[in-house]
This record gives structure tokens, sequence and C-alpha cells, in this order.
């Protein structure tokens, strides 16, 4: 991996047209150096989930490009864009996203299945603490412990990047922080740029990196040198 | 004022719109069926009676051998006759230069001094014949304008033996004669069988019935006891050679029509409740899917105060409007196709004018019971939104559990990779959905293999009666029963290779109440060339006493082997026989009564007798053949078996067989209807999950794979079952369709098999590729920001 892992020149993106535009983004310019965990704080609105859609293969820019190491994202069709998300990326939601009719187990095997190099099903489910609950479906498991299967799937490719969209959105605080543990984790283990986008400004005690987003655009990058553990973290 | 939930209703249905038009179409293709065959059921009867009635059609036919004028006031003063007619007609062989072979006809008088009290005829070109002129003649309309005649024209015709220039005066067509068919035939032909009417002293001259008829029209007046008067005439005629009074029930034309109009009734009944079952499902499965992803707007309309009844009643409006919208569009439609096919059935009746009448009741019916069954479903959906509470549905929905069913099909899981699993599971979280719309689809596809199976049988009856039923080229009828020393003859002109001989002889067949009115074909011991066949396609042999039935006559009759029938012979000494039920035959075209032609011979007391023959001929010398025929005075009619064929494939591709078509495209419909709206559904249940696959990198073709592979597996348990449904329903249709002037049997072909299975595979193809078109073109932020 090269040293940055994003590079992001002059990207805005617009949504509509003429009067009912609206400027998601507005030309922005960052760096996102690879191997760390950088949090992208901001008010509701801000552009900081339009960037990780856009940066995470999912949307387009209006203008500007991303570079992925040295592959410029903007120049890719729909099937790369597939392949670049399969081969290099996982995603964390808000809502787990998991698959109701799978159990744990075969919910991470969905996509051992198809990666490249993946890590057995089982340990990526050992890496989130949840080897006794694999044969339960979603249905059968607390919110929290759904959040953590949806690590587990997105870690078990060995990702380059990991994007979580406010991740601990819908969990209590507690639950919240193992979540976070495991994000912590998996960054360290496995060596993945973990980004994580969310409202709570007290997690980015955790970040090597946090940026602040407002009106479609970087505000400030502010390098953390004194990274606290997620169990030291309120909110 | 539009309150705010009935605009919500117009924004839903308006989004919903794709559903909402294919579950609208499939009611209102039930209700098209229902309005437009009661619709054109009614106005073919009312314009039938209008027309028999308009034209005063007798309501019995008396034949006689010859009967002196002065008995026409005695069978008028029999309790509850009204008019009464007495005419002459005979057979007549007419010469064309347009074809070598003579052409049957029947020659009719036409009363002299007055209007035809009865069977009066309407006149469509020319004029009357003027009584005065003994060589003027009326044609039948649809006979002329197969042979391309015109007022004016000549023709020359044999009667009895003379033959005799006439001029045409007009055209004309008659009740009596919707559908002529010539003597010793089955199969109605415009061309093949003329209808002359001339002045009564002319025919009266030309057949030796001066001051006498051979036919008596008698009507009867309102409460009369039809059965009374047939026995009252028949004994007031039998001294006079009466040969058995009929009623109009029996009469060949009426017959044919009625048989044809009870056809299409019967389709009327049985196609709708079909449409409408499965719109109601389809109503369930769309509205209760609308009802789940609804569930937190419902939360708050019950939270801000809206009663269950209001709530419910918003969701039943919507289950209203698509039904109520797909009836009134079926009953609109149902009054287009009936206008058009109509048209179509006036000109097959031949009907002069048309009673255009619309049956309202249908309409009512139609739209009631489009109600009813989409209520139906929709109560199921009430069900689902009283449950809610406020509380609850505000609350996110936890994820479907399928960790009951989740476990079934273990043993192979193995087997299967993660996408394979979940369409397994999600086939077994919902067994009864599943079931539901593999048993619609398995309908539909039944529909159309019993009608594709019917069309395989209309050609099978063609091919059976021509191929191997009946093997000769040409058919001879002979005046009148003569020596059998003519077959020797015919089998002496050149170009002839192998005859055999016929009788045919007219009877009335009865077991206790049933009766039947047809003829017993007397074959040789070694026929070959026209056969009675067995079931097993075999010879039957004729037995040297006893009577074979066709299995339809059998079943009319209700009479097995070994039974007794009393035969009435109307010819002749006119006996009535007491004949054993020998055998049962296999025909598919009329309902023919068999015996061994010199036993029938005997029976009558008149051996050594033929009344027909069956040719097979060299076809370079059919020309010599056919003139000869022409000279021998002894021959009333000469019949081409390649005509006959053709008629009959013509006759069944109109008519009663024109329906085919309208179901083959209906199961169509149903097929679309059902696998578009569970495709419909199965992708708005799983958008989420559909997104879920393609960021985490699954291709669009391997997230598609997810969601149709469901749809592909319903569709392939479809086919099977949908086969074995389709083979029974033939069976019940082709009952409908048959007749006891044609049967339609039930051919397995499997060609009929594999194109409804296309057609399955299209419609489910067609709506996997809608569907899947969505899942190319979906948002993937939008579907997983949305919290289900």
């Amino acid at each position: 991996m090269p040293k940055n892992a994003f590079t992001i020149r002059g990207l805005t993106k617009v949504y509509g047209e003429g009067r009912s535009a609206v400027h998601a983004l507005r030309g922005v310019d960052l760096e996102i150096p690879a191997g760390e965990i950088v949090v992208l704080l901001g008010p509701s609105g801000s552009g900081k989930s339009t960037l990780l859609n856009i940066i995470g293969g999912l949307d387009r820019g209006s203008e500007g490009t991303v570079h992925f190491g040295d592959q410029n994202l903007t120049e890719m069709s729909d099937a790369a864009l597939t392949r670049y998300r399969r081969d290099h990326i996982g995603f964390v939601f808000q809502f787990y996203n998991l698959m109701p009719s799978l159990t744990a187990h075969e919910n991470v095997e969905l996509v051992t299945e198809i990666a490249r190099a993946p890590m057995d099903a089982d340990d990526a489910l050992a890496l989130v603490g949840l080897k006794e609950r694999i044969d339960h479906f979603p249905a059968q498991m607390s919110g929290g412990e759904q959040q953590r299967v949806a690590i587990a799937r997105a870690v078990a490719k060995q990702p380059d990047v990991l994007f979580c969209d406010e991740p601990t959105g819908a969990l209590d605080s507690k639950t919240g922080r193992a979540v976070l543990n495991v994000l912590k984790d998996v960054n360290e283990k496995l060596g993945a740029t973990v980004l994580i986008v969310t409202h709570a400004a007290s997690q980015a005690a955790m970040a090597d990196r946090v940026i602040h987003f407002a009106d479609g655009n970087v505000r400030e990058v502010i390098v953390n040198n004194t990274k606290r553990a997620p169990e030291e973290i309120e909110w | 004022m539009v309150s705010p939930l009935d605009r919500k209703l117009l924004r839903d249905l308006w989004r919903m719109k794709g559903q909402a038009f294919a579950i609208g179409m499939v009611v209102a293709v039930g209700v098209m069926m229902l309005v437009m065959m009661s619709g054109l059921v009614t106005s073919l009867n009312e314009t039938r009676n209008a027309y028999y009635e308009r034209y005063r059609l007798a309501n019995i036919f008396a034949p006689v051998a010859r009967a002196p004028d002065r008995l026409l006031a005695r069978l008028a003063a029999i309790d509850g006759v009204g008019a009464v007619e007495g005419r002459v007609q005979g057979g007549a062989l007419i010469d064309l230069p347009d074809t070598s072979l003579p052409v049957q006809a029947q020659a009719v008088s036409l009363p002299d001094l007055h209007e035809p009290r009865l069977n009066a005829v309407y006149l469509t070109a020319g004029r009357l014949i003027d009584s005065n002129r003994t060589d003027e003649i009326l044609l039948l309309k649809s006979f002329a304008e197969a042979h391309g005649l015109t007022p004016g024209d000549m023709l020359s015709a044999t009667m009895n033996g003379a033959r005799r220039t006439f001029r045409i005066v007009g055209l004309a067509q008659s009740p009596e004669f919707l559908y002529t068919t010539a003597p010793g035939e089955l199969v109605p032909d415009d061309a093949r069988f003329g209808v002359i009417w001339m002045s009564n002293a002319a025919l009266a001259a030309a057949y030796d019935m001066a001051g006498a008829f051979n036919e008596a029209l008698l009507s009867l007046s309102r409460g009369a006891n039809e059965a009374a008067v047939l026995a009252a005439v028949d004994r007031i005629l039998a001294p006079y050679g009466g040969l058995g009074a009929y009623p109009l029930a029996d009469q060949n034309s009426n017959r044919f029509i009625s048989e044809e109009i009870s056809g299409l009734e019967a389709a009327a009944v049985g196609v709708p409740p079909v449409f409408l079952a499965v719109a109601a499902f389809l109503l369930y499965i769309v509205i209760s899917r609308m009802v789940q992803s609804e569930r937190e707007e419902i939360g708050l309309m019950k939270a801000f105060g809206y009663t269950n009844a209001e709530v419910g009643a918003h969701y039943f409006k919507l289950v209203l409007a698509i039904a109520l919208g797909g009836a009134l569009a079926g009953c609109l439609f149902g009054i287009a196709a009936g206008r058009a096919l109509i048209q179509v059935y006036t000109a097959y009746f031949k009907f002069p004018f048309l009673v255009f009448q619309l049956e309202p009741s249908s309409f009512i019916t139609g739209a009631t019971v489009s109600v009813l069954a989409a209520s139906a479903g929709g109560l199921f959906v009430l069900r689902q939104v009283f449950a809610l509470t406020p509380a609850n549905a505000m609350r996110a929905a936890t994820p479907p559990d399928f960790s009951r069913t989740g476990r079934i099909g273990q043993s192979i899981n193995h087997l299967l990779d993660q996408p394979s699993r979940m369409v397994l599971r999600r086939l077994t979280r919902q067994p009864g959905r599943m079931a539901g719309a593999t048993i619609g689809i398995a309908c539909g596809m039944g529909l159309s293999v019993a009608m594709m199976t019917i069309y395989a049988g209309f050609d099978r009856t063609i091919d059976l009666t021509f191929s191997v039923i009946d093997r000769s080229d040409v058919a001879v009828t002979f005046t009148n029963p003569v020596s059998d020393k003519t077959i020797y003859e015919l089998r002496r002109l050149p170009g002839v290779s192998y005859v055999e001989p016929v009788r045919l002889v007219a009877t009335v067949l009865r077991n206790g109440l049933d009766s039947y009115r047809g003829a017993i074909n007397g074959l040789s011991n070694d026929a070959r060339l026209n056969r009675a066949i067995d079931s097993g396609l075999g010879t039957i042999q004729m037995p040297k006493d006893g009577i074979i039935l066709a299995s339809a006559l059998a079943d009319i009759l209700h009479v097995s082997p070994g039974d007794t029938l009393t035969v009435e012979v109307r010819e002749g000494r006119q006996p009535v026989l007491q004949l054993p039920v020998a055998g049962i035959a296999e025909s598919l075209l009329g309902s023919p009564a068999y015996m061994e032609l010199d036993a029938l011979n005997s029976a009558l007391r008149e051996p050594n007798r033929v009344s027909g023959a069956y040719l097979s001929i060299d076809t370079a010398k059919a020309e010599t053949i056919y003139r000869a025929l022409q000279d021998m005075p002894s021959v009333a009619g000469v019949s081409l078996k390649s005509d006959a064929r053709k008629a009959l494939a013509k006759m069944m591709d109109q008519g009663a067989g024109a329906i085919r078509y309208v179901m083959g495209a209906i199961a169509f419909v149903i097929t679309f209807g059902i696998i578009y709206n569970s495709a419909r559904i199965a992708y708005a249940d799983r958008a989420r999950d559909l997104a879920s696959l393609r960021v985490i990198g699954f291709t669009t073709g391997e997230a598609g794979f997810v969601l149709l592979g469901e749809l592909a597996v319903i569709t392939l348990i479809a086919v099977p079952i949908g086969s074995v449904l389709g083979h029974y329903l033939s069976f019940s249709i082709a009952d409908g369709f048959s007749t006891d002037l044609y049967q339609i049997p039930v051919v397995f072909s499997p060609d009929s098999y594999g194109l409804a299975a296309l057609f399955v595979l299209a419609a489910s193809i067609t709506s996997g590729w809608l569907v899947k078109r969505d899942i190319d073109r979906a948002d993937l932020v939008s579907a997983l920001k949305t919290r289900e």
C-alpha cells in the first residue's frame, strides 16, 4: 500500500440541477494516509457521508478526482467499482445490513466466498468476540451483536480500507465502546485503514487523524498524537 | 375537499401504478370474459329467436311420403297447433360450370297464392318468384356467393330424374337453412349444398305431388304440449307414409347453432373465476407488502387518533380502487370485444340482422365478484393493520426471523453457497405465499396446456376422421336404396380402384326416455374404406346381429354393450326393431351407429340394397369418373373427401374454435401477472439486502441471482404442476367443446406442454428482466440509509 490510501483533488458533488441544486461537496482536497484510524466529524448535511460514499465506490463525484493508491476511481466503470469494493473495501453501517436469512457465520461466509484472500469466517467472528453465537440468525441477536457480525463480515475479506458510517449510531454507549474496540483491533492487527463517520465528537479521541467537515468542505484536519483507547471515551 | 388520507391514496396508487395496472388487468380480463361471453351468448340467442320469430320458423317438421292437401285441415285442428303449411321438397342435383362434380341441393316449394304461413324467406337480392312462371327460382344466398351466382343467372338442375334450366330471380336466406349439410354428410359447407325455392305448382309437377305435400310444417300455440302434438301428427300422417314428425330442437341447422352457442356459454362460466381468484391473491400479497413497509405511517396515523376502522378503510379503498378500476376496464373491454366478436359470429351463423344485447347483469356480477374477490384478499391485510399498535408500529421492525425455518434443508446446506441458501430460506420461510404463487402460475400454465391440447385435439379429430375412419376418396349417394348391382357398375368405371357399399337408414334410436334421430350405417363385413374403429384404432368386425354405437351416441342414450335398443326406422316399411348393443366405436365426427349391411337389410326385409358407396379412385382420372357418375340417374350426390376435410378444418377454426386463441392469450396474462407481481414484491422486500450485497462487492448479476433465483425455483416447480393440472383441465374443456356433431379428443401432445412451459418461462424471464433493470439502476446509498 502506498503512503496515502486516498488522494482527493477538487472533488465536488452536486445533487439536482439549476435552482434546486444542492452542493454536497464543494471542491474537497484531501489525503488519507494508509493504516490510520481516521474520524470524519461534522454536522448533518456537511458532506461527510457523501465523501465516504464516493471514495467507497458507492457513488460518483460530479467533478474532481479520487485516487485509491494509484488507481483512479473517477474513471472506473460500474463493473470496475464493484471489483474495487469486492477486493479492497469493507463497509459497516448504522443499521448493520445483515442478511436476515443467513446466520452470523453464513453472513460472514457470504463475503469470504467471493473475496480474493479472505480470512477464515470463524477467525473473523472471533476477532469481534462472537465465537459462541455463530449459528444465530440476526433476529436472535441484539443490536450490538448484529453490528459486530457486520464488522466481522467487513473485515473477513482482509480489506485495505474499512468504512464505517455511524457504526455506533444505533447502539448504547457500552455496546458502542465494544464496537469501537473491535475497529481499533482491526486497525492494529490487520493494518487496515479505518474511516469512521460520526456525529459523536468524543470518538475523535481514538483517531490518528480527525477531519472536521462543514458546508461540503474540509474545515480542519487535526493529527492526534494522544490517542486514547475506546474504553476511556464517553459520549 | 379531498382528505389527506385520500390524497395519500391517490399518490400511493400512482407510485405503484405498474403493479396496480398488472392486477387491474387480471381483474379486467376476468370481467371482460364474463361481459363479452354473456353478452355474446345473449345476443346470439336473442338474434336467433328474433330471426326465427320474424320469419315464422316452424316448431314441428313432419316429412311424409305423399299426403293429400286436405289433411292440412286435420293437422290444423290438433289441439295446440297454431299455423300449418304443407309444402313439397325434394333432392336435386345442380350442375355448375365451376365444378365438374354435381352439387346436391334441396328444392323447397313456396305457396303460390299467399305469403308463407311458416318458414318465410328473407330476400337479400333480386325479387320474389312470380308464381305463374315455373322456371323462376330463389337461391340460397351463401350457396350463390360460394359459386359466384347472382340474380339473372341461369342454373341447370336435375330433379326427380329430369334435367331443367331455371332463372335465378333472387337470393334468399332462411332461418331454416343457417347451416346446410348435404344428406349423408356431417360437416356443414356453404359450397356443397344448395337450397332452391320455387313455386309450389312447379315443384309439385316435378315431383308428382299435385294436390299433395310431402312435408308439413306446424307452429305451436302458447302452452301447447309438443309431445302430444308430435304424436297426433304421426297418427294422422301414418297411413300416408309419415316418416316421423320431429321438433325444431332436432332440426339440423338449429341443432348445430344451439350446440355452438352452448359451447360459448360453457366457456363463459369456467374462465372468469380463475382470473378473479388470481387477482385476489395478487392484491393480498401486494397490499400486505405495502402495509408492512408503511408500518411507521400506520403507527403515526393511529398515534394521531385515527381509528383502526379509518386506517383500515384507507387501505381497503386502495384494494377497491384497483378492483373497481379493473372491473370498469373489463366491462369496457368486454363491450368492445363483444361487439367485435358478435360481428364475426353474425357472419358465421349467417344471421341477416343482429340484435346486439348487452347483459347488464354481467356488469353487476363482474363488478360484485371482483370486489368480493379483492375484498377477500384485502381482509387478510386489514388484520395486519389492526394488529399494529402505534408504539409497536413506530419502532423499527426487527429483522424477519429465519430461526425457525432456516434450519430446513440443513443436510444439503454444505452443497450450497450463501446466495443459494438465501434463496432456499426465503422459499421455506413463507411457504403459503410461495405455494400461492406456484399454484397461480401452475393454473396459468394449466390453462395454456389445456387450450393447446384442445388445438391438437381439433387436428386429431380431422386426422382420425379422414385418415383412419374414412379412407375413401369419393362418397356417392343414391337417390333411394338401389340394388347392390350398382356397386358392380361403379367398379367397372375406369379409374375406380375399389368400391365399398354402404346403406344409410334414417332412424330414431330410443332407450327409455333418451332418444336420438340419426342414421344407421350399414357397412359390409370386410369394410376397408369406411370402418368402425375401436379406441385402439383397430377395425371393429361388424357382428351378424346387433348394433355398434359411437361412444358419444352411447353416452346420449345411456346404453352399454349388452343393452337392447329400440330402433324406429323412418323409411320404407318403417319397422320398429329391438337390437342388442354389440359394441362401442370411437368416432369424433357425428354420432354414428353401425350395423352389418346384410343384417341391416334383412332386418328391413329389403335384401341386397345399398344407398351409397365409398370409392377409391385414381385421381388422374377424377374428371372422367365425375362425369360418368353425373350421368348415372341413380346418383343423388357425389362428395369429395378433400372438400369435406377442408370444410371441417374451416369450421373448427372459426366459431367455438376461435375461442382457443383468446384462451391462449389469457393464460399468458395470468402467468405474467403473477410472476411480475411476485418479482416486484420480492424486490421491494429485499431492496436493502440487495443493495448490501452490491456494497459488499456482489455484481448486479450475483445480486440478481439472489432475487430471481427464488422466482426461478417457483417457476420451475410450477411447470410440472401446471402440466398435471393442464392434463386434467383438458378433459373438462374438451368435454365442454364437444357436441354430438363433433367430439374433441384429449390427445397427449408433447408440443402443447413444451409450448406452455415456454410461455411460462418467457413471462418469467420478462418479469425477471424488468426487475433486474431496477437492480441495475438501484441507488445503493439511499437503499442503505432506509431503515426497515
